[in-house]
């Protein structure tokens, strides 16, 4: 299959894709990784007239953690994700998710930035970054700003990214004290978009839950993030009703639609499974501490 | 426009449309037809090549994107005409049938064993988990990439001794 037509720019620093947004940017798509975007080309889903190559813009790779957050490059790989010794210290919900992110070889080329900047709801770090309370930095020409994750992904492949930026930092809080999180998948194989998924995180003050976060992939038009049900556990002892109760919220806050993948009463129950399952997992977590 | 790269340790310049997507390259303008197209939606893995050593999908990336960048195909696993460890195993054990998966999970095995010398079964069943067979039932084609790090560990033993 052939994408339309489009011509072709090779940005090597950031400064030179500025320059190319700011004349391009309306009719332009950025190609970091391409694992989406290429698809939707070749589908003729997507036919933009200028295609900017970010590729080369080394600066924009790397992980590290910096006075109390973890910034991870727009353009860093999901299998540097995996290998990265600070997020499997660290970040349990990012090093749980990366490695059920597509396959292998989609995940050598496939980018954290990319797929936030896609924002498909059966994205699987969308959610992570929903139960983290991650932002994304956006730079243009003419400045920056950092966007809250929730603020950013607005609606089924739609953010708030303005044309002239460029999406080159995710900025992700380090998790404080005890604490603990998870990514659990439903999927028919590997590959497969989730059937649902849970992003779950928690964090506990004097044994009792300082904060929780959930957010959900594949069962809305966006990923959710279940604030009801986060809300319901802040200051609460943490306990299976609890839990139970959690996911119930949870399952109240999405809207999957049945499928191939499964009806939606069936997804709505893994919901429920799969945010209280998280929440018992990151709290065992949290008091290994 | 033209692309630079080098395939199989041979350097090529070609003059391609910005949409043509790399495996086309490959296949058509340098005629190398052992990168096979299967799916042509990101699933199967029957295009995988290696890009400066990594298994990614040719019929996922452009061609252009390749300037500059080092590309093994199945045709570059061969040492003049000696098969590569990974090309031996897979004839010994039968891990194939058809052929038209057989490229990408070479290469990819040829990846992992220079990653992991000596990979579990489980560890060779993630590495090619991104690549669908629909003949073996992959039993073989793990035997297969077991096999061909036990031959290399084999040869490496007899080099150093």
């Amino acid at each position: 299959m052939l994408p339309s037509r489009f011509e072709y720019h090779r940005a090597a620093t950031v400064e030179e894709a500025f320059a190319l947004l700011d004349r391009y940017g309306e009719d332009a798509k950025v190609l970091a990784g391409g694992q989406s975007l290429i698809p939707l080309l070749k589908l003729r889903f997507a036919a933009p007239e200028h295609l900017i190559d970010v590729n080369p813009i080394t600066t924009l790779q790397g992980i590290a953690e910096e006075g109390g957050t973890l910034k991870i490059g727009a353009l860093t790989r999901h299998n540097e994700l995996i290998r990265s010794d600070v997020i499997s210290r660290g970040y349990p919900a990012i090093a749980a998710a990366a490695p059920q992110i597509a396959d292998p070889l989609v995940r050598n080329l496939g980018t954290i930035g990319g797929s936030l900047a896609h924002a498909d709801p059966a994205g699987d770090l969308g959610a992570v970054m929903l139960s983290m309370s991650a932002s994304v930095l956006l730079r243009s020409s003419s400045g920056e700003r950092t966007v809250l994750i929730d603020e950013f992904l607005v609606d089924t492949f739609t953010t708030t990214i303005a044309p002239n930026e460029l999406l080159t930092e995710v900025h992700v809080p380090t998790p404080v004290g005890r604490s603990g999180g998870t990514y659990l998948k439903l999927e028919r194989k590997v590959g497969d978009f989730a059937t649902v998924a849970a992003a779950v995180t928690l964090t506990l003050a004097d044994g009792s839950i300082g904060h929780a976060g959930i957010a959900l992939t594949g069962v809305d038009s966006k990923n959710v993030h279940a604030t009801d049900a986060e809300a319901s556990l802040a200051g609460a002892a943490p306990s299976d009703e609890g839990f139970a109760e959690a996911g119930r919220l949870a399952a109240a806050a999405a809207h999957p639609v049945s499928d191939v993948r499964g009806t939606e009463e069936y997804k709505r129950h893994m919901i429920e499974v799969y945010v209280r399952r998280g929440l018992a997992r990151s709290l065992e977590m949290a008091n290994a501490g | 426009m033209d692309v630079t790269l080098t395939v199989n340790g041979s350097e090529h310049t070609v003059d391609v449309e910005p949409r043509l997507l790399l495996v086309h390259l490959i296949r058509e303008e340098l005629e190398l037809t052992g990168t096979h197209i299967g799916c042509d939606t990101t699933s199967c893995g029957a295009c995988t090549v290696l890009l400066d050593g990594t298994p990614v999908k040719s019929c996922t990336l452009f061609g252009v994107q390749a300037e500059g960048r080092s590309i093994t195909t199945v045709e570059g696993l061969m040492d003049g005409a000696d098969l590569h460890p990974i090309q031996a195993a897979f004839k010994e054990h039968h891990g194939l049938q058809c052929g038209y998966c057989t490229s990408g999970m070479m290469l990819v095995g040829a990846a992992l064993l220079e990653e992991n010398s000596d990979p579990s079964d489980d560890e060779v069943r993630h590495a090619i988990s991104g690549n669908i067979c629909r003949c073996t039932g992959y039993m073989n084609i793990v035997a297969a990439i077991r096999a061909a790090a036990q031959a290399s560990a084999g040869e490496t033993a007899v080099a150093s001794a």
